[in-house]
């Protein structure tokens, strides 16, 4: 019984998708944002981009390591969160708390769940809500150099101030804000790929940003201009595109998907015309990620010819 | 109700669909397990230094699923030996030394005057399903139910595997000649031959026997796996669902294999049962890759010799196609019944990246035909949680394999689904002997 060949269960060829693909590819799809966020705001913004990855890296490798837990730094997940954590941030953050921030997204929000795949809620978002609630780090926003940031406002709040901004420098991020957030053509030709890629699914992002639009058309009383303006400002695009999509804590059907998307955009909506803060998207985001196991439990898909559900 | 069930594109690689098969010269022994259908195993009737020829019986039927088996070289019984079968069962194996002659058994075509008559033949010739599942296919025909549909399966979705191609293009009149016997024996509707697009010249075929037979149609279907499961085959081609638990028939349904069909005519010609087999060897390992016919019993290592034997050693050797072949512990292994390829795969072919954890993307729910939920039945074997392994359609998994073949962080979701499937049958007996308490 010498030179046994492998066994094994069926199927013996795999698929070209790895996880670490897929961390890849997401990686890529930032890249447009990244460089539009460190000519819009300088090269402070590649040092924070720098630090949050590295923080974020170093923070998974050293919690596998002191609770001897196999090393899963490899997965590329925790660059994916440091690079997202970097762009959810403004430029001019101090860097201590960048280096806070990417180890609570890490430690705090992934790792003490149980690593990537068990986190219940998405580490980038929710210590980017972390930092607003905590240090008021959002508040503080970055301003583009060429801008006076004595008399600029960030377009949430000019909007809610009833001005409405340039829809060009919306669309081109010439305006303040995180890191990643600004420039929408970067972030859309990020999506695009992801899209091309099948990395991510339409159904989140556009059931989401359709859902802000046409809520904000209604009660802008159907000025167009205004409502894509909205669409547009704050974090809506980099968060239905990159954010609201991590696998882990959305739906997989995408009947679910699309009652993800449309709580979020209503989410978002009632923060940022009647809530407390500018910008709803991080919470909206956060919130669905915990409503996430319920909307997965009623969407199943239908086993084929199973009992009606 | 989706237009068409899901799947994935898996690489066709297609390799020998244009050689027409050469038969193999006869081996020196051939070891016939009596166990290459689905159902109970054959009983021997030969016992060592018995001489039988091609097609003389060695093992009857026995019980209702279950198929007899006919020597398929002429020679010596050596010995009755327990052999490992891929089961992982042993089983007993009758070892037939040949003895080169090639003398075939004193044998006639049957005589068929009736609907049992044509059943009693099928039976008789120890067909099974030759696509590779080995359902004994008398026991399919033996059925007083209308055939509305009676699918003629000729996809052959898996990769590599060209012998239905070949038998569709080399036996094309074998296979009308057996719908025009099904016809007149069986009560059918309609003939369908479903075949994917990537068989050009199969589908000329095809369709040059339905411009003759008006009851025939060709539906030519995407190339997509698993597109020759029976369920989907079935939706695919008639839009009917079998549901969980039901049989093909319970629509009105038969699937049969284009192979099993064309040697129902061979049978009925010459009297001659099922002794050999188109097969397709191939794999990156093998050197001179094609569709070979092969005497039932042969090991694995005799064909692949004949193939010009190895370029480099093999990592997995299959029976089957890549996507739900079986592994096979070594060469020694004789080709079955159902065998419709043999596969010598090297290290790059097999490779699958290592195994991390699932991030939930939701890939192998929504590849999956049939609309099973494979992570969550990885949850729910994880808690034994009996209810929520059933909601999530663990008894109507066929193990085609396209939510582990996709599954991005490699995780072993078809064995996964084999266990589930196990604790899940343990778990209804149990509730059965509740009940009848």
């Amino acid at each position: 019984m010498e030179n046994l060949l492998h066994i094994s269960v069926s199927p013996h060829i795999h698929g070209k998708k790895t996880t670490r693909s897929f961390m890849l590819d997401v990686v890529i799809a930032l890249l447009p944002a990244t460089i539009a966020g460190c000519v819009i705001f300088g090269l402070r913004a590649l040092l924070v981009v720098a630090v949050a990855i590295a923080s974020c890296v170093a923070s998974e490798f050293i919690f596998n390591l002191i609770l001897k837990r196999k090393q899963t730094v490899d997965d590329f997940s925790a660059i994916v969160t440091g690079l997202l954590l970097a762009l959810n941030l403004p430029a001019n953050i101090p860097i201590w708390q960048v280096v806070v921030a990417s180890v609570f997204a890490i430690i705090v929000v992934k790792c003490v769940f149980g690593g990537l795949g068990c986190n219940i809620v998405n580490p980038a978002i929710t210590a980017r809500v972390f930092m607003l609630v905590a240090f008021g780090s959002m508040t503080t926003q970055a301003f583009p150099k060429n801008l006076d940031s004595v008399s600029g406002a960030t377009p949430l709040a000019d909007l809610a101030n009833g001005t409405t901004p340039d829809l060009m420098d919306l669309f081109l991020g010439n305006v303040g804000g995180a890191i990643g957030e600004t420039c929408s053509l970067a972030l859309l030709i990020g999506a695009v790929y992801l899209l091309i890629k099948k990395v991510i699914s339409w159904h989140i992002p556009i059931s989401y940003i359709a859902t802000v639009f046409v809520i904000s058309l209604i009660v802008e009383g159907f000025d167009f201009t205004k409502a894509l303006a909205w669409v547009l400002s704050g974090g809506l695009i980099i968060g239905a595109f990159f954010m609201a999509t991590d696998y882990v804590t959305s739906p997989t059907t995408p009947k679910g998907s699309i009652i993800y998307g449309v709580g979020a955009g209503i989410i978002t909506i009632l923060i940022r015309f009647w809530g407390n803060y500018p910008e709803g998207v991080s919470f909206a985001i956060l919130i669905m990620n915990i409503l996430n196991p319920y909307i997965d439990a009623l969407t199943g898909r239908k086993v084929f010819g199973g009992d009606k559900k | 109700m989706a237009f068409s069930l899901h799947g994935v594109n898996v690489p066709h690689r297609k390799n020998t669909a244009t050689i027409p098969a050469v038969r193999m010269p006869v081996p020196k022994t051939v070891s016939i397990p009596m166990v290459m259908h689905i159902g109970k195993p054959a009983k021997p009737v030969v016992k060592a230094g018995d001489h039988v020829d091609i097609g003389t019986l060695i093992a009857e039927q026995d019980g209702f699923i279950s198929s007899p088996i006919h020597s398929s070289v002429s020679g010596t019984v050596t010995k009755i030996t327990d052999m490992l079968v891929s089961t992982g069962a042993f089983v007993p194996a009758v070892v037939i030394e040949s003895d080169g002659e090639n003398t075939k058994a004193d044998l006639t075509p049957p005589v068929i005057n009736s609907k049992e008559d044509f059943i009693e033949a099928v039976k008789k010739s120890g067909l099974v399903g030759l696509g590779g599942a080995g359902f004994p296919t008398y026991v399919k025909f033996n059925t007083d139910k209308p055939i509305e549909h009676f699918i003629i399966n000729g996809t052959e979705c898996e990769p590599y595997i060209t012998s239905d191609t070949r038998t569709m293009i080399d036996d094309a009149d074998d296979i009308a000649e057996a719908i025009e016997i099904v016809d007149k024996y069986l009560n059918v509707g309609q003939f369908i031959i479903g075949i994917e697009k990537n068989k050009k010249e199969a589908i000329e075929k095809m369709n040059a026997i339905a411009a003759k037979n008006s009851k025939v149609v060709v539906k030519v279907l995407p190339s997509r796996y698993p597109q020759g499961g029976e369920k989907v085959l079935i939706f695919n081609t008639t839009k009917k669902t079998v549901k969980a638990g039901k049989l093909p028939i319970d629509v009105g349904c038969i699937v049969c294999n284009c192979t099993t069909m064309a040697f129902i005519t061979k049978y009925i010609k010459t009297g001659m049962p099922l002794v050999e087999k188109t097969i397709t060897v191939d794999g990156a390992c093998v050197k001179e890759p094609k569709n070979v016919i092969v005497p039932i019993g042969t090991a694995l290592k005799d064909v692949f010799d004949f193939c010009g034997g190895f370029k480099e050693e093999p990592q997995k050797i299959l029976y089957g196609g890549p996507m739900m072949g079986i592994s096979v512990p070594n060469a020694e292994v004789p080709v079955l019944k159902q065998t419709n390829a043999i596969l010598a795969l090297n290290k790059k072919e097999v490779y699958a990246p290592k195994q991390t954890a699932c991030i939930r993307c939701g890939t192998c729910l929504n590849t999956c035909p049939l609309g099973i939920n494979p992570e969550a039945i990885s949850r729910a074997y994880d808690l034994r949680d009996m209810p929520k392994l059933k909601k999530a359609g663990i008894e109507v998994c066929m193990e085609c394999g396209c939510c582990a073949y996709n599954c991005p962080a490699s995780r072993p979701l078809v064995q996964i689904n084999k266990m589930a499937k196990i604790a899940y049958r343990e778990y209804k007996l149990e509730q059965e002997k509740e009940a009848n308490k």
